[in-house]
């Protein structure tokens, strides 16, 4: 009953927000606008349509999802092994990241979309550009908090670890790493949104698949339904891809204390 | 009956720039031995500590081990850090903690993990070994921390501090598992304090450490049975006697001038005690903050 | 060696390898001009009133739309933060609404708006509402107990306890959160000039100047200057917080966005 009453509170708004969505929508008919109703046919129509018209997964999905998506996973699974390879040696570097520091922290800041006019030109409208766009755009959170996290090791670990005359593999793989694992998840999370982003960029510019083409075609189009679609399938898919990447971290960090946790830790102890 | 020496410090020195933390220490501590080493805080024992693991590289004087002369950190030696919740690793189990040192020195995963749950009972934590750190109280770590160290069967365990972040009742069933455990095992042990009492309790020896930088003013041998205990050991005159020995010697009295029926003197070292005590709880504090800062 | 000259080393290193790899002809130069082309240019960019004027749209349009999220943010953020019933009622709204790339709302926008300003802050506020919000509310969940009920032990009322307890606490988490958003804000107003062909704006004159091969090297020059008003812009706002909040350590609330 309990758990009824949470789930009702939990979906109640969001209930009532699509109901109100669908009589203001249908009230005022503008194309703009349409229905929840009429978005949840028209994913139906472009995504679990076949080429013949029967029901099951559409041209569609393997032309232009799946793409969109390996695009993502590669180039943010190729950014995080980068970022933490090349942010734990800056970390544990003395004077590395004096070198380099300031440069990053510019690359950071530069508006990544900008560049794919020099990207096209260098690496032409391919994959490759697109791959090395969402790298690019989507490395420096991950290196610039593993040189923090790497950096932030509580002096009396390395200490206890020397102490014990623990070999350097051991000590980075055991020690260093594991000390700066939350802040690499943070920054995981915060490049997984930007590969998003830069997923849909680059797709929208020159290139024939993908959701960032099918969004502005169905634009050219004035297809405002079928913009909707594409817009729900990326909020789905951004949606899917942080609740997969938290599950990974809660297991990854599972260590970690909760406050709840502690609290019943100390009053028990 | 002569034991080998153990550990052999010969004018050690070590200076921070100008400031110069030890001076010309000379002890040794024989094979089998318990030596506490007492001194106010601040005086340079931690440094003097670190210099004898070769954690870091001293300024003047040698350092040996069983004859070895120590240059870096030798494999035969274990540290237990005042600190313990810095010192686990969160992020590994009970028994990930004390396996963490084996894997360079013992071959094999099961002998590992056999070795550990072994160390894990001599301090009672057997039934702990799948927990995280930080599901154990302050007193159950430290004996986690105690239990990685004896884990490498250290030829020298060395002791900073490792008792001053528990509460009261904590620190004395710690000090009594210290003494069965180096009974049980024959550890060397080096210990270093700012508590006068734990140092003659726990020691075969205490040597005094004094002034700024720190010097030793005296090398007492602690006459008290090998059996001790909480109660009667520590209200034996002979105990009293040594702690006010110890007392005097940390706080630059004379013998002469510094009869222990004097009421002013009395006054004097409760004084100093109290000044103790509160630092210590001031230490206290401090780790339970940093604690929290972190979380 | 001083931190500084390093920093200066490193710098001068990356210049003068990008400068040669373009000199020896590993790459063309029309494709990747060298930073000595993008150096003159950016220098007669800005002597130029037609760029300046492009710069000021831009700095103009981020400034409203990140005013308006902050406006909009903070008592969002302190509502859902202090009344876990609303937070809970509005949480899967929420989690389906932050995940949609700003980008993605180009085209629906421009339908909408077109591709003047109005375009650019819309997507600028929307994209920059998330940060300054979670961190309210992360700060206020995670408000340590004991102050609160110290405050309450005084005999405090509700409001009371939020005003001096919660909201201080809030505070450098809230700007933190400011401080990120200024970085998002400004990369979603260029890039909305760019993929929406706006009028003015240095993203309208990157896409202007893009499509004439060998104008690269302004297409760079307009790409920096963007990266400098973001390097300026997070700077500035990171050394205020750290003096007004000297109190508290504002960078662990970066960990959560």
């Amino acid at each position: 009953m309990k758990r009824l009453t949470g789930f009702a509170q939990r979906w109640a708004v969001f209930v009532v927000a699509v109901v109100v969505w669908q009589l203001a929508a249908a009230a005022a008919a503008n194309v703009f606008f349409p229905t929840p109703w009429q978005i949840v046919l028209k994913c139906r129509d472009v995504w679990f349509t076949t080429s013949s018209g029967g029901f099951g997964l559409s041209d569609a999905v393997f032309e232009d999802m799946l793409p969109s998506i390996g695009r993502v996973l590669g180039g943010w699974a190729l950014a995080a092994v980068l970022g933490i390879a090349i942010g734990t040696a800056l970390g544990r570097s003395r004077t590395g990241m004096q070198y380099v520091g300031s440069l990053f922290a510019f690359f950071r800041t530069l508006p990544s979309p900008a560049l794919v006019p020099v990207f096209i030109l260098l690496f032409g409208v391919e994959n490759s550009m697109k791959l090395a766009l969402i790298v690019f755009g989507s490395i420096w959170p991950i290196l610039l908090n593993t040189v923090d996290g790497v950096r932030s090791v509580d002096p009396v670990k390395t200490e206890t670890a020397k102490s014990f005359g623990i070999p350097r593999t051991q000590w980075v793989a055991m020690v260093v790493l594991p000390a700066a694992l939350p802040k690499i998840f943070a920054g995981l999370r915060l490049s997984l949104a930007i590969s998003v982003i830069l997923m849909v960029v680059s797709e929208m510019v020159g290139v024939t698949n993908g959701i960032g083409y099918q969004l502005t075609y169905a634009q050219s189009q004035f297809d405002a339904t079928t913009m909707w679609a594409w817009i729900v399938l990326l909020g789905i898919i951004g949606y899917g891809l942080n609740i997969a990447l938290l599950a990974v971290e809660r297991r990854a960090l599972r260590w970690q204390p909760t406050r709840a946790a502690m609290a019943a830790a100390k009053a028990g102890g | 009956m002569t034991l080998p020496t153990m550990l052999d410090v010969r004018g050690l020195a070590h200076r921070y720039g100008t400031h110069t933390a030890v001076a010309e220490l000379t002890f040794s501590v024989d094979s089998d031995e318990l030596v506490c080493i007492v001194g106010p805080s601040g005086c340079g024992k931690s440094t003097m500590l670190r210099c004898i693991a070769g954690l870091i590289k001293p300024s003047d004087g040698a350092v040996s081990l069983h004859g070895d002369p120590v240059d870096g950190v030798p494999d035969d030696l274990a540290v237990v850090f005042q600190d313990y919740s810095r010192s686990l690793y969160p992020w590994l189990s009970v028994r990930g903690n004390v396996e963490f040192p084996l894997r360079t020195r013992v071959s094999g995963r099961s002998a590992r993990r056999a070795r550990a749950m072994e160390a894990l009972s001599w301090v009672g934590l057997s039934d702990a070994a799948a927990k995280y750190p930080w599901q154990l109280s302050g007193g159950m770590q430290q004996r986690v921390s105690i239990a990685r160290a004896l884990a490498c069967q250290p030829a020298l365990l060395l002791m900073d501090e490792p008792f001053a972040s528990v509460d009261a009742q904590t620190r004395a069933e710690l000090e009594d598992l210290l003494l069965r455990v180096r009974h049980e095992h024959g550890s060397t042990v080096l210990l270093v304090t700012h508590d006068i009492d734990e140092s003659v309790y726990l020691g075969d020896r205490v040597l005094v450490l004094s002034g700024s930088p720190a010097s030793i003013v005296a090398d007492l041998t602690v006459d008290l049975p090998a059996e001790r205990d909480q109660i009667t050991t520590r209200g034996s005159a002979r105990f009293v006697e040594l702690r006010t020995e110890v007392a005097r010697l940390l706080h630059n009295k004379r013998p002469a001038e510094a009869a222990p029926t004097q009421p002013v003197r009395t006054n004097e070292e409760r004084a100093a005690e109290r000044f103790l005590a509160a630092e210590r709880e001031e230490r206290a504090q401090q780790t339970a903050e940093m604690r929290q800062g972190r979380q | 060696m001083r931190p500084f000259s390093r920093n200066l080393i490193g710098l001068a290193t990356f210049f003068l390898i990008w400068e040669g790899v373009v000199r020896l002809n590993l790459v063309e130069r029309v494709f990747l001009p060298t930073p000595s082309d993008v150096a003159a240019r950016l220098v007669d960019l800005l002597g130029q009133e037609s760029f300046l004027r492009d710069v000021i749209a831009t700095v103009l349009a981020w400034l409203v739309a990140l005013c308006l999220a902050a406006a909009v943010a903070l008592p969002a953020g302190l509502l859902l933060g202090s009344v876990p019933s609303v937070r809970v009622a509005t949480r899967v709204l929420i989690e389906f609404l932050r995940p949609i790339p700003p980008v993605a709302l180009i085209p629906l926008i421009m339908m909408l708006l077109g591709s003047g300003p109005e375009a650019k802050i819309t997507l600028a506020f929307y994209a920059s509402v998330w940060p300054i919000l979670f961190n309210i509310i992360y700060a206020l969940d995670e408000i340590d107990p004991l102050l609160v009920e110290t405050a309450q032990s005084f005999g405090n009322g509700r409001l009371r306890v939020m005003a001096t307890v919660a909201l201080p606490h809030a505070a450098p988490f809230a700007f933190t959160g400011l401080r990120l958003s200024a970085a998002i804000a400004l990369i979603v107003t260029v890039s909305t000039e760019y993929l929406a062909g706006s009028d003015l704006g240095i993203g309208a004159f990157i896409i202007d100047t893009a499509s004439n091969v060998g104008a690269m090297d302004q297409v760079l020059a307009g790409t920096v200057v963007v990266g400098v008003i973001g390097f300026l812009i997070n700077g500035g706002l990171e050394r205020i917080g750290r003096r007004v909040f000297r109190w508290s350590d504002t960078t662990r609330a970066e960990a959560l966005t």
